[in-house]
């Protein structure tokens, strides 16, 4: 940054009247924390840090342990285990390019905000799966929409050669704004004339609007069960939940037998093998730290044992350079006298 | 009618269209303002790299949207063009001011009022006393009747001193209107040329009488302050943009800081990084793809278009598309955070209130800062002698007179006087004593003011106050040694011979002739000159010598002797002569008493090896002359031309470990030093502006260069290496994760961040606690560093900013990416991470990884710094407040003008998540750790100079603690 002065000899006059100023923040002098790296603060911070991420992991560890998580390839039938209290039940998909830029972006955020509009005109993001050849125009269009995971998975106990099929629910899986603020059904008092005009996409079996045929709350775009489709997966393995079990199971009233559980599942042509992917169920229990996977209790142990070590260590080289230090402590103190 | 021509030869006219009075240094129109500065802005590579990845973005279909690269160089484009716009709105407004300043015409005449643009070549001016020339005027009459007139040039070169001036001859006469308006002449002289000291010949055809009056004249230049003549005419011969002033004003040539150019060769290092990141991707996505099940699965339809295109075509597009997607790692903000911490930081060199000089009123002066860091790299030092180690201040103690040594009754402070009654006579005038009076009265350039005149002669300013032709002779060094024998305790002060030469009449007439001749030569005419002067100035009888005391700057030997410890050889360039620069280097303390001999003898082989050195015979004195100064402690070099001093420079600038120079000097003979050295200091002292104006940094006193050497240029130094260090870092940071995800997304060029994170993560949420680090940050205080001189040994070649440190920092980058990506997949891996059961998404995934990576880079600089000002808490904490609270809003709202709603309530579904808090947590202790036990282990077993100081002080703080506590 050249500051070129302009032609006009204004120098002289200008910079005799400068006077510096006095304020501390212009002489650098404003009263300020100097914190030091020495080694007796680091060590105690080592330590607190060590402590602190100890504790926290073998409490994760503790409370993952109760987590049951079951996961079943999508051709068995029976159920190994017994939870205890709110159980979920999720559809895992593996190898299944999600995360596909392609794929991501094809989809039009627009249509599920339920402005009528957007149901015809606004899909040019959702290539390929925009319209039909003849014009008609999908909804919900794009890729994700179109390839929804459609198989339908059914829950039985028996019990006493009797069975019942187990309650699962199917609402309130989904994100409350999601549900509410994101995906709104276009403003129409019945069900079909809304999406009239429209198709629905190649892949599906029946159109949007009896997506949820019991439910109208739940039904055309606000049906969880499609809103957590949309939200697509961070990796090429995935799960998404696709129902939850509120059925107290509790040890005393169940024989434990894996026979008296059964998974009934509706095969539907959801071709995992064309892209070498599977597909599970899984069912599993969730406790304050999530899930079950072990990583963050093993992450937090694993990390907060160094910290511990190297407060050790560095003790002993302290003491190493401790001898060097105090003299130079009595070089000041004979400085300072 | 006055008509003027205007030529270079006689033969050839060519009809010339001279330009009009109108002073332009503004470089913009408003018409031209857009296209021309952004033609000028874009030239700079790094803009262009920026506008290439913008228009490619713009073009090809790419993961990100042109908006997260079109922003932040707009940006970068608008406030660069603000700034240039204001500076030239400035420009505009000076010259305006001095384009509409009235001026006096002689139109049919009458005296007319005119504003100076509406002056031409040939119009006939009248200046009053104390008015600028509006352009270069020759000079015709003077209302003196002598026909003279004085004026100043201090806004030109910075001589403050009157000079006189007389009119042409032939029009000296005119006082009036009419008598000058009938003038009727033809001027010839040369094209326009910047020299100011060239002489013109300037060749007035007065038609009228047909007579060809050939006078040699002096130019008024533009911009001379006329002073104590009362109203003068002169005719405008170079108007506007010929003008010398104009000529002169051509800009310095840009010099480049060490950091800078190490901050380039790291760009490069990433560029490569950055393509060969492109390029590996791109052929394995080629390599994924291989499998068509992976290529287009049921599910990910490609178009119509997509699968028609060509196999290269797609392939390159592809790569421009990984180029985008990691262009980040060279950021566009970088250059503006430099700039503005160079611009910024270098008020607190002028504010600084140690380096104001109470007597002269004058504090330090910053021409550019572009190198305030190069202040804290300096190796050699170079000075000038006289007005910038010692004062330039004269003190007359006595002369001599054929060997009898008068000494003065008074010494008067300041200016020198010569006059006879003030030196104690012990004996009556003798002939020789009254010649040698004469001689000194006679032959200086002391000028009378006509209204001093009361007590008789009053002299004003004595600058080389003896006969110049003396010391241009050679003749002269066997003088002065011939006196040095018969005085031998004029050890360090300037002394000068006296001598006379009796002419006839006829001799004088010869050599005036001889000098005339030769002043009026076109070519050539200084080699002329100085043959005409040998020839007059030879057989000399002596008369006698004066002594003149140069006293030492206040604290000069002081901070020789820091700079000295801080590991800067100091070099002394002087034009004196050997005797009196020794003399000098001793007292200020660069020569030791107790290292007498050796010092001296080796400096003699070094003038002796300098000489070889400038005649430029031989390549190996070259390498004998360096070899022997680098392994002295320090060097004085005499008789310095301006030219040799800035050879020297060259010299050690250019040898082969390439040290960084520092030129310091007051006079105009060290411009050329000035400007050849890394950093160019001026003082601003007696002899003028010009060394002040033409350096990069101007001080008032050679003390003040300790402060801004030790504590100014150290700090910066500091702060622009972190701040470069840290900005590849956390692009590193940011980028790397988007690199690994690639693997995870079959290379698809799938983003792992939001659009707006990706465009406002430079811009916004790690900017300005950088910015705020490299203005305020104080590793160790000032009064230590100022103190403790050696610390400046610590940052010397380039310490904080070697290949170890690079590759440190680019790894730490490196290995927290890896964390903060790994981390948070291993934390996913495919379970909940949610205390309710549902799952995250990508988003929420690179949200994660994006929290995790802002608060780990900005705690990383909040360790590093060391000085937290109530600035630096608002700044850190700041932005990482304004970082949550943007992510709320953004997440918040259904923006209307997005075409997705990808981010809605995001952020806070993480929020809301306690894995995900305890994930955040652990990847940014895991991230920082490392980084503290490095710094930890290094400050116990490899402690730095510096570092001891911390310690140190720490420790004296604690006593003095505990004595009070006690």
């Amino acid at each position: 940054m050249k500051n070129k002065a302009s032609f006009v000899p204004q120098e002289g006059e200008v910079r005799s009247s400068r006077c510096p100023d006095n304020s501390a923040f212009k002489q650098q002098k404003l009263p300020a924390w100097k914190p030091q790296l020495t080694i007796a603060n680091v060590l105690s911070s080592f330590f607190l840090t060590g402590t602190f991420c100890l504790t926290v992991g073998v409490c994760l560890i503790l409370s993952t342990n109760s987590i049951g998580e079951i996961q079943v390839l999508l051709t068995e039938y029976s159920l190994p285990l017994l939870f205890l209290g709110e159980v979920f039940m999720y559809y895992g998909l593996q190898n299944f390019y999600e995360n596909h830029r392609r794929y991501m972006i094809s989809r039009s955020d627009a249509q599920f905000l339920g402005r009528k509009f957007s149901l015809y005109y606004e899909i040019s993001y959702c290539a390929p799966f925009t319209t039909y050849r003849n014009g008609t125009p999908m909804a919900p269009c794009g890729a994700i929409a179109n390839s929804m995971f459609n198989d339908i998975v059914d829950l039985f106990y028996s019990l006493n050669s009797s069975v019942i099929q187990v309650p699962l629910l199917k609402t309130g899986n989904s994100w409350w704004t999601d549900k509410n603020v994101k995906f709104r059904n276009p403003k129409s008092y019945s069900l079909s004339p809304a999406f009239a005009g429209t198709a629905s996409p190649p892949y599906w079996q029946k159109p949007v609007y009896l997506l949820d045929e019991e439910d109208e709350r739940s039904n055309r775009y606000v049906n969880d069960y499609f809103i957590i489709w949309m939200q697509v997966s961070a990796f090429a393995t995935l799960r998404n939940l696709y129902r939850r079990i509120r059925w107290i199971i509790c040890r005393c009233t169940c024989p434990v037998s894996r026979s008296y559980w059964n998974l009934n599942i509706h095969l539907s042509d959801f071709r995992v093998s064309r892209f070498k992917g599977r597909k599970h169920v899984i069912l599993s229990t969730v406790v304050r730290s999530g899930g079950s996977n072990p990583f963050l209790g093993i992450a937090y142990v694993v990390s907060g044992t160094p910290p511990s070590l190297w407060h050790g260590e560095l003790l002993s080289i302290e003491n190493s350079t401790r001898k060097c230090q105090l003299n130079f402590q009595k070089v000041n103190t004979a400085s300072c006298e | 009618i006055v008509r003027w021509r205007r030529e270079l030869g006689t033969e050839a006219y060519i009809p010339q269209r001279f330009p009009d009075n109108r002073i332009v240094s503004s470089k913009y129109t408003f018409w031209n303002f857009v296209p021309k500065n952004l033609f000028e802005q874009f030239r700079r590579i790094a803009n262009f790299y920026f506008l290439i990845i913008f228009l490619v973005q713009l073009i090809i279909d790419t993961p990100t949207s042109p908006v997260t690269s079109g922003l932040p160089l707009l940006f970068v484009i608008t406030v660069t063009a603000i700034k240039q716009g204001y500076e030239d709105w400035l420009r505009h407004k000076a010259d305006n001011a001095m384009n509409q300043c009235p001026v006096h015409f002689i139109q049919h005449g009458k005296l007319v009022r005119k504003q100076s643009r509406k002056l031409r070549v040939g119009d006939i001016v009248m200046v009053k006393e104390d008015e600028t020339f509006p352009c270069d005027l020759i000079f015709l009459s003077s209302s003196r009747g002598d026909g003279t007139c004085f004026v100043t040039t201090a806004s030109l070169d910075g001589e403050s001193s009157h000079k006189t001036y007389y009119a042409v001859q032939d029009t000296k006469a005119f006082h009036n209107e009419q008598e000058i308006d009938a003038l009727h002449a033809t001027i010839e002289c040369e094209q326009p040329q910047p020299d100011l000291y060239n002489l013109q010949r300037i060749k007035e055809i007065t038609e009228y009488n047909n007579l060809v009056n050939s006078a040699f004249m002096k130019l008024l230049y533009f911009a001379i302050f006329s002073k104590t003549s009362c109203l003068i005419s002169g005719v405008a011969i170079y108007t506007g943009m010929e003008t010398k002033m104009a000529l002169n004003y051509q800009a310095k040539s840009q010099k480049r800081s060490a950091v800078e150019k190490s901050m380039n060769v790291f760009l490069i290092v990433y560029l490569c990084i950055l393509i060969s990141k492109a390029l590996i991707n791109t052929v394995l996505k080629y390599v994924w793809q291989s499998e068509p099940f992976r290529d287009e699965p049921w599910y990910n339809q490609k178009t119509e278009p997509e699968r028609k295109r060509n196999l290269f075509l797609r392939a390159f597009t592809d790569f421009l598309a990984f180029m985008v997607l990691f262009n980040y790692i060279i950021p566009v903000s970088m250059y503006v955070t430099v700039e503005m911490q160079k611009f910024l930081g270098s008020y607190f060199l002028t504010w600084d209130e140690e380096m104001f000089d109470e007597d002269t009123g004058e504090g330090p002066l910053v021409n550019t800062s572009d190198l305030n860091e190069e202040l804290g790299q300096i190796e050699y030092v170079f000075t000038d002698k006289t007005g910038t180690l010692t004062e330039n201040n004269m003190e007359f103690i006595e002369c001599c007179i054929e060997g009898h040594v008068y000494v003065p009754h008074v010494i008067c402070n300041g200016q020198v006087l010569h006059d006879s009654t003030e030196i104690e006579i012990c004996k009556p005038l003798f002939n020789t004593e009254e010649l040698f009076f004469r001689a000194l009265c006679l032959c200086h350039t002391v000028q009378v003011k006509d209204d001093d005149s009361v007590d008789g002669l009053k002299k004003s300013q004595l600058s080389r106050r003896s006969c110049i032709y003396i010391s241009s002779s050679p003749d002269e060094v066997a003088l002065v040694e011939g006196i040095q024998r018969y005085v031998c305790n004029w050890e360090g002060l300037r002394t000068l011979c006296v001598a006379y030469k009796k002419l006839t009449a006829e001799e004088y007439s010869n050599a005036q002739k001889l000098l005339q001749n030769a002043k009026l030569a076109l070519q050539d005419r200084e080699k002329k000159l100085a043959e005409v002067y040998e020839k007059i100035e030879r057989d000399f009888i002596l008369l006698g010598a004066t002594a003149v005391e140069d006293r030492l700057q206040e604290k000069a030997a002081d901070t020789i002797e820091a700079l000295q410890k801080a590991g800067i050889k100091v070099w002394v360039l002087t034009g004196d002569k050997m005797e009196t620069a020794a003399a000098t280097c001793y007292a200020c303390k660069l020569f030791r008493r107790n290292t007498q001999i050796l010092e001296l003898t080796t400096k003699k082989i070094e003038e002796q090896s300098l000489h070889d050195v400038q005649d430029g015979s031989s390549g190996n004195y070259r390498e004998l002359f360096l070899e022997i100064c680098r392994n002295c402690s320090a060097v004085l070099c005499c008789r310095m031309a301006p030219l040799q001093k800035a050879q020297i420079v060259k010299l050690i600038k250019l040898s082969k470990e390439h040290p960084i120079t520092l030129a310091i000097g007051d006079g105009a003979n060290d411009v050329s030093m000035i400007l050849e050295a890394h950093v160019g200091i001026g003082i601003i002292g007696k002899e003028g502006r010009q060394a002040a104006r033409n350096s990069d940094y101007a001080i008032p006193k050679f003390k003040h260069l300790k402060k801004m050497l030790l504590v100014h240029g150290h700090f910066y130094y500091v702060r622009i290496s972190e701040l470069v260090q840290y900005f590849f870092y956390k692009n590193v940071c940011f980028i790397f994760p988007q690199f690994l995800y690639q693997f995870f997304c079959g290379f698809s060029q799938q983003t792992l961040y939001d659009t707006a994170y990706l465009t406002l993560y430079n811009i916004s949420f790690t900017s300005l606690p950088i910015l705020l680090y490299g203005l305020m940050e104080q590793h160790v205080s000032a009064d230590t560093l100022k103190r403790e001189p050696s610390l400046y040994r610590d940052v010397a070649k380039n310490a904080l900013l070697r290949w170890r440190a690079f590759i440190y920092w680019t790894f730490l980058g490196v290995f927290d990416a890896v964390v903060f990506f790994f981390g948070a997949y291993l934390l996913y891996d495919n379970t909940v991470v949610t205390s309710n059961g549902q799952m995250f998404g990508n988003w929420t995934f690179g949200t994660l990884v994006f929290t995790v990576l802002v608060f780990t880079v900005t705690l990383k600089l909040a360790l590093d710094t060391h000085y937290w000002t109530w600035i630096n808490h608002f700044m850190i904490w700041g932005s990482l407040v304004f970082y949550i609270i943007f992510s709320l809003l953004w997440g918040g709202i259904i923006w209307p003008f997005l075409n997705y709603q990808r981010m809605y309530y995001v952020f806070m579904q993480m929020l809301s998540s306690g894995p995900a808090w305890l994930g955040i947590i652990l990847l940014i202790t895991v991230s920082l750790l490392p980084d503290v036990l490095k710094k930890v282990l290094c400050r116990q077993l490899w402690p730095t100079a510096t570092e001891r100081i911390q310690v140190k002080i720490f420790f004296i703080v604690k006593l003095v603690f505990c004595i009070t506590n006690l």
